[in-house]
């Protein structure tokens, strides 16, 4: 479990998180949505330590990581896995040394063992047959596939995923979502996901926040988002003519 | 026609008037003239003071960017430094960079050397021609032109354009495609992981390159002297081997490290902190470029004014 509270970050003058609070659950997707630009990534590099809060508290599992050096989260970093949007895939190493590469630097494993986790891994997200191509050689889905088998590598306990789906089809992003999900309830993982698909906030947005303006305008699930009365997140949701269409069916 | 009385006094009080509205204009215009200077010299010595200003804002702003940058470089210098995560990791990737930053540059570096040693030896023939020195001072002096200023300091600024660019532009495309991000999450220092392995690999084969250089270049001058028949094998060669003092070679080697730290470390220091997209990136890699040339010819003049004189 993952706990905020309070979390303001500014960039020079300018505000972009205001007192932000909100719990992600462990065992569960936790979306965070919002426009571009209204602080979800940004609030991502909080969680993740890359960038330090200007005031508030960030908790994993009662470690608080505000004001802690790297040196000092280098124990919470390794149970942690994040896919980055573009993938982040090492370019001078092929699937299976990219898949390897978190395994080389902090297990002791066996060479053996790690091959054996890596192909596992690899095997958990539905690439096989791909270990020796290069990311230049392989699709923007098979990509993100291989950034998820990289980031659970070593069962992290915490997942994060920075638009996972942008870029694919809908196809390969629904199942993307359900890989996500899947892994999440799996191994008991607090996964929290950035997105402004809708679509994955429809299939797998077991707890979500909504932010607006670097504001946490709502909080719930997928099947709250129907009855909220919320105008923001209304506005947000229902702005496709297809949803529109959902609202007025259900 | 004599004026009357009355008449005379009228006209010399005209004259009175005009020569008084006259020195009044010529007054007014004085002070006009004065004023006008005046506002003039103030507005030269407003807008200078302006200017004055704006270029100290704009000298402090430029010195104050270029003190924090270099306090930023040494910060990445401390970091490089660190403790890595795993030794052994560390080694194969050293091994890597020098295959991919050295080995690579050798046929770069022995032809250039090879070219302009023969170049050397023609111009210093040519210089030569018709006065009473002796020929073999020709591999005299190619030798000495080779050792101390060519192969370690042209070649050393070749290497910063062809390896300097390289490392700056792979770790700027690093960056901007977040897999340094991704370094950062798990927990590995970025920059030991990516910039140690690059200064220790050109730092112990920079040397080894230089000296290929140093006789690709007396290679080059003996085979144009000898073809060109500006002077016999026998004489190039008792020219080379006149005079020679090792100390200049230990210098060249001493430049050559030193080099190889700057480009090394100048390259992934620009490289490593892109911001931004392809166009970031393009920019990073010259200012590598630029910025390691500068500390090459600079450091070099130190260099050679510590060691030699």
């Amino acid at each position: 479990m993952i706990e905020i509270k309070n979390i303001v970050k500014a960039f020079a003058t300018k505000e972009v998180l205001k007192e932000v609070s909100f719990t992600f659950e462990q065992g569960k997707t936790n979306l965070v949505i919002g426009q571009s630009g209204s602080g979800k990534t940004v609030l991502l590099k909080c969680l993740l330590g890359l960038h330090e809060p200007e005031s508030g508290f960030i908790n994993f599992d009662g470690l608080d990581i505000v004001g802690k050096s790297n040196k000092n989260l280098k124990g919470l970093r390794k149970q942690i896995g994040m896919v980055f949007q573009g993938g982040a895939l090492f370019d001078s190493m092929n699937v299976e040394q990219n898949v390897l590469y978190p395994l080389q630097m902090f297990s002791k494993l066996s060479k053996e063992e790690m091959l054996q986790r890596v192909n596992f891994c690899l095997k958990r997200v539905n690439l096989e047959n791909v270990n020796h191509l290069f990311p230049s050689e392989i699709s923007g889905g098979m990509k993100k596939r291989v950034a998820i088998a990289r980031a659970i590598v070593l069962n992290p306990k915490y997942l994060f995923c920075d638009e996972p789906n942008s870029g694919l089809d809908p196809y390969t992003a629904t199942l993307i979502d359900n890989l996500l999900q899947e892994i999440t309830h799996e191994y008991g993982m607090t996964t929290v996901i950035n997105t402004h698909d809708m679509n994955s906030v429809m299939e797998i947005g077991e707890k979500i926040l909504f932010i607006k303006e670097g504001r946490n305008v709502w909080e719930g699930t997928k099947t709250d988002i129907i009855t909220s009365e919320n105008q923001h997140l209304q506005d947000f949701v229902f702005s496709s003519e297809l949803f529109k269409t959902i609202k007025r069916k259900s | 026609m004599p004026s009357k009385p009355g008449q005379s006094q009228e006209l010399t009080t005209a004259h009175e008037l005009i020569s008084k509205e006259a020195s009044n204009v010529k007054t007014r215009n004085v002070v006009f003239f004065v004023a006008f200077k005046l506002i003039s010299v103030l507005k030269i010595g407003y807008l200078l003071i302006v200017v004055v200003n704006l270029h100290l804002i704009l000298y402090k702003t430029h010195a104050m960017g270029l003190i924090a940058s270099f306090g930023k470089y040494l910060l990445f210098i401390a970091d490089v430094f660190r403790k890595p995560e795993r030794r052994s990791v560390m080694y194969k990737l050293v091994v890597k960079e020098v295959y991919e930053l050295g080995f690579k540059s050798v046929l770069f570096v022995v032809f250039v050397s090879l070219f302009v040693g023969a170049v050397v030896t023609l111009q210093t023939a040519a210089n030569m021609e018709g006065s009473w020195m002796p020929r073999y001072l020709i591999g005299y002096a190619t030798r000495d032109a080779i050792l101390l200023e060519f192969s370690p300091t042209i070649i050393s600024l070749l290497l910063a354009g062809k390896i300097g660019s390289n490392i700056a532009s792979s770790l700027g495309t690093m960056r901007v495609t977040e897999q340094i991000d991704a370094l950062e999450v798990m927990g590995v220092n970025p920059v030991t992981y990516l910039v140690r392995p690059k200064i220790f690999a050109l730092m112990f084969f920079n040397p080894l390159l230089i000296c290929m250089s140093m006789f690709g270049g007396v290679i080059g001058g003996w085979i144009s002297g000898t073809l060109s028949g500006e002077c016999t094998s026998a004489e190039f060669i008792s020219g080379i081997q006149y005079d020679f003092v090792p100390f200049k070679a230990v210098y060249a080697i001493i430049k050559t490290i030193l080099f190889a730290f700057i480009i090394a470390s100048v390259s992934s220091f620009h490289g490593f902190f892109t911001k931004g997209g392809a166009l970031e990136v393009g920019r990073s890699s010259t200012r590598a470029v630029v910025f390691s040339s500068v500390f090459i010819i600079v450091s070099n003049y130190i260099l050679t004014q510590l060691l030699l004189n």
